[in-house]
């Protein structure tokens, strides 16, 4: 446990330096599949953001990092688990009825997929100004359009392009569009789903720059979710690994990039391409996860895929256990 | 600035498909017809004149004359009010109905669906126009009566058009952002689906109403309904069809003309509608 936190005895393992903004506990979505088994997308996750804080959550395609994401924003309603927000549950209510709460304005979502999640009908004004109209109650017009003015100006997007609707668009102004939407109501946490994933190359950079700059001037705090660790690195300063909807390792950013305990990590880091590494021997996965309809409760879900696993992790599930200096890790042999 | 974007974005729409214009240019004709029918026309359309019975196309009878000697072109012209007035009550209603009941049924899905879908099936179930028969036949015969049937029998594609629209935008990324803003299931469905889907339905609801048209004038055709001497085109057709053999031609061909115009207008509107309406092709 860090030193410098100011809760450590309250704290659960990996608590963030600072205030806490949001906290999951235990938190577990689970699907009825066809066929009768259930499947287990989010396996009770323990997860804190602190305020101002950037945490960036990575793990492979299928992991349950978008229905965690969904669940954190209240867009989705979890099994079991509950997520205190400043101390309030509100995975007390419904989802349903959590989009008429005063809270909703402060958990904000920038989409993975700008093109469809902006409405075709719409007019950029008409997207960014919606959720200020709902959420904040602003009736007043002229102070509406300097809301939206002010929102699209931070997201650096022309102010000639908010009479335009989105498909005349390019794919960087309607990532600025969902950006603007997202921030315009001034939320405390933007969760970034993979934000830049449908970008090319160049405008990735240019919005990650854009995200990198909003959150030093505004102070929000961020998730971010991605599955490139490099596009993590530049932004977070803590991470969280997910496999098969379990947490599996947590650090700050440079421990983890330095000193990854998790075979999974490893194997993550040993994935990114770097030339200076040529010739060296990775340490690589080999095959799929397992299936996370009903996994085996013993047993590490990372087992059969594991180049350190033994009988044990097949018997006994690791439970995510502090490694030093903020830095917690769910493996036997960590 | 929202005027000049409007006239420019119709401009746009007439410009990109030229039949449209020839489709307004009847409609306006027709509407013209609606509205002011029983001053522009030349004669009485009620009035009979045992001297000019079954006259021939000439100069003072340009449509000729019926059996009982009224003048063909002053009954179509005083018909466009009743066969317009009674298919587009009929297509407005059942556009309303369907868009409410379909798009309830695509967003909230469950016992909704279900109940709705099988009530919409059951009415498919039947051949569509004895239905629309039977219906009038049981309520009684007045126009009335006929614009409930031919919504009846239309209710069932609008709805299923609604639902289909709604179910696959239901789970867009557009519409979990809407959620996401603070907007409520209803008027998620309102605000956020129903403005994208209003364009396809717009163009199924001009597609739909030569269909109402021929609902309409078919009924009376047969004898329910409107009943004579109202001119309407349904019965002046059916009055005229005792003359094919006679040879009296234009007292079918002219009536039916009307109805082959206003259906012809009605389908090329369709297109152009779309255009107008749909916002990817706005300008």
């Amino acid at each position: 446990m860090d030193i410098a936190d100011p809760n450590p005895f309250g704290a659960l393992p990996g608590t963030a330096v600072g205030v806490t903004l949001l906290e999951a506990q235990a938190l577990s979505m689970r699907y009825k599949v066809a066929g009768g088994g259930m499947l287990h997308a989010v396996d009770s996750v323990d997860l804190t953001i602190g305020s101002g804080e950037c945490v960036g959550l990575v793990g492979e395609s299928g992991c349950g990092k978008s229905t965690l994401v969904r669940l954190l924003a209240r867009l989705a309603d979890p099994t079991s688990g509950r997520i205190l927000l400043d101390g309030q549950d509100i995975a007390a209510v419904s989802q349903a009825r959590f989009a008429g709460m005063p809270q909703r304005a402060r958990i904000q979502v920038v989409f993975q997929d700008p093109s469809e999640s902006l409405n075709p009908a719409f007019r950029v004004f008409q997207s960014i100004a919606d959720p200020l109209r709902r959420l904040l109650g602003l009736k007043d017009q002229t102070k509406l359009i300097e809301r939206v003015r002010r929102a699209a100006e931070l997201v650096g997007l022309p102010p000639e392009l908010i009479e335009r609707y989105p498909h005349q668009l390019s794919g960087g102004q309607r990532a600025r569009v969902g950006i603007a939407r997202a921030i315009a109501p001034e939320p405390s946490l933007l969760i970034l789903d993979e934000p830049t994933s449908a970008l090319d190359v160049s405008v990735q950079a240019v919005i990650l720059r854009l995200l990198a700059d909003l959150q030093a001037r505004l102070g929000m705090s961020y998730l971010f979710v991605s599955h490139d660790l490099n596009v993590v690195r530049l932004l977070c300063s803590r991470i969280v690994v997910m496999y098969l909807g379990r947490v599996v390792e947590m650090a700050p950013a440079e421990a983890l990039f330095t000193g990854a305990r998790h075979p999974y990590t490893q194997a993550l880091l040993g994935a990114i391409p770097d030339p200076a590494k040529r010739g060296e021997i990775r340490s690589r996965l080999d095959g799929s996860p397992r299936s996370p309809i009903d996994p085996d409760p013993n047993a590490c879900r990372f087992h059969g895929r594991c180049p350190k696993g033994t009988e044990r992790c097949a018997t006994e599930m690791p439970r995510l256990t502090p490694a030093g200096q903020g830095h917690v890790v769910a493996c036997h042999f960590a | 600035m929202r005027a000049t974007t409007l006239t420019r974005n119709i401009g746009h729409a007439f410009g990109e498909n030229r039949l449209t214009l020839v489709a307004v240019a009847i409609l306006l004709l027709l509407l013209l017809c609606a509205a002011f029918g029983t001053v522009l026309a030349p004669y009485n359309p009620l009035m009979t004149d045992g001297t000019a019975k079954l006259v021939a196309p000439c100069m003072a009878h340009p449509f000729g004359t019926d059996a009982l000697g009224r003048d063909i072109l002053s009954r179509v012209v005083v018909a466009a009010r009743l066969d317009l007035g009674m298919a587009i009550s009929a297509v407005v209603l059942s556009f309303a109905g369907g868009l409410a009941l379909g798009s309830a049924a695509g967003y909230f899905g469950g016992w909704t669906d279900r109940v709705i879908g099988r009530v919409m099936d059951t009415i498919m179930a039947f051949p569509l126009f004895v239905l629309a028969m039977g219906i009038v036949a049981a309520l009684g015969n007045s126009v009335l009566n006929i614009v409930i049937a031919t919504m009846i029998i239309n209710l069932p594609f609008y709805c299923r058009f609604a639902r289909g629209e709604v179910n696959v935008r239901r789970e867009m990324g557009y519409i979990e952002a809407a959620r996401m803003g603070g907007n409520r299931a209803l008027q998620v469905l309102t605000n956020h689906i129903v403005p994208n889907i209003l364009p396809p339905m717009m163009v199924q609801a001009s597609l739909n109403m030569g269909w109402a048209i021929l609902n309409a004038a078919g009924l009376s055709f047969i004898g329910l309904g409107v009943r004579p001497p109202t001119p309407e085109w349904g019965i002046m057709v059916s009055e005229g069809a005792s003359n094919i053999i006679s040879g009296e031609w234009w007292t079918f061909v002219f009536p039916g003309a009307a109805l082959v115009l206003a259906v012809f207008c009605f389908n090329l509107l369709g297109d152009g509608l779309r255009d107008l309406l749909d916002p990817r092709r706005r300008i």
